[in-house]
């Protein structure tokens, strides 16, 4: 397994903070490992959009790991809503479903990064890095 | 069925398998299927309509399941579990949307819907217009079955289908 160099937040030290979005469970698990391959911690899940939305606004995560066809409510749209309240917002699209209309709706709604699945761990590791940009340094664990 | 319509699932599965199970997926058999599908153990269905219609099931042996969403999920596993089930959906999931990026790459629209569980022993039963294409793969972890059975929807051309906007 490769080593990461943990991500911490650099106004505070403390680990990245993330809400991971995704009607399946098992996809949710599989994101939480690598956050916390990461150094990173999920501190919220939902299985709708409609259910991200609200956790966001909750939570106020760092990070947003968001899948795109989900019940209720899908990934984009939800994005969309919460970029409408916080254009700040870090959202990451991970999806299956990687064919360009999707990504480019998803970049053209305010999402910052779209991954496809099955993610890679070192893939998805530079892309959390580069959206955080200066937010977030690494630790020599 | 259309070989052109197939080799992207193939593909797909071959990539996914090999990125979640952390090994190589190899293709040990294929047969031409015209009779009713029979369920080998925790099966996911996935329908696909447009351009392209028809279904794929994903179909893991029970222990392959166990062995799988244990190694995924962490811990053992029952294969009736929940888990098991979510983990084979998720994989479906996967190996379809990968592949279905491809074959829209290539100018095919269509809507895939959410997997469904096939807990039935036997259905599906194909025609002879859309026979099913059985593949199976040996995976670290056991057997993963492959049933696809796939065809242009009437009035889509084969040779000109739409280009991408």
């Amino acid at each position: 397994m490769q080593g990461f160099e943990p991500l911490v937040r650099r106004k505070d030290g403390q680990p990245v903070r993330f809400l991971v979005v995704d009607d399946s469970i098992f996809a949710r698990k599989n994101l939480q490992r690598m956050v916390g391959m990461f150094g990173g911690q999920v501190v919220g899940e939902a299985a709708d959009g409609r259910a991200g939305i609200t956790e966001y606004s909750r939570l106020q995560p760092d990070v947003v790991l968001m899948d795109v066809t989900m019940p209720d409510m899908e990934g984009i749209e939800a994005a969309e809503r919460i970029i409408a309240h916080d254009p700040q917002a870090r959202i990451v699209m991970v999806s299956s479903v990687g064919y360009q209309e999707n990504v480019s709706e998803a970049l053209r709604k305010g999402a910052l990064h779209f991954v496809q699945k099955p993610p890679k761990p070192e893939l998805l590791y530079d892309v959390i890095k580069r959206v955080l940009g200066d937010d977030a340094s690494t630790q020599q664990s | 069925m259309k070989i052109e319509l197939i080799q992207p699932f193939i593909n797909a599965t071959d990539a996914v398998l090999a990125e979640m199970l952390q090994g190589p997926a190899q293709v040990t058999s294929v047969s031409m299927e015209e009779e009713v599908y029979r369920r080998r153990g925790v099966a996911a269905s996935v329908a696909i309509h447009g351009d392209i219609e028809g279904r794929i099931i994903f179909d893991l042996e029970p222990e392959t399941a166990r062995r799988v969403a244990g190694a995924l999920a962490g811990g053992d596993v029952d294969p009736t579990d929940q888990v098991a089930r979510e983990t084979v959906y998720e994989l479906a999931n996967m190996v379809v949307g990968n592949a279905v990026t491809l074959l829209n790459d290539q100018g095919f629209r269509f809507k895939v819907l959410p997997p469904e569980s096939h807990t039935a022993e036997k259905g599906y039963a194909t025609n002879c217009e859309s026979e099913a294409l059985v593949m199976c793969f040996e995976t670290p972890s056991g057997k993963v079955h492959l049933n696809i059975a796939l065809d242009y929807s009437r009035g889509h051309s084969v040779f000109a289908p739409r280009q991408s906007a």
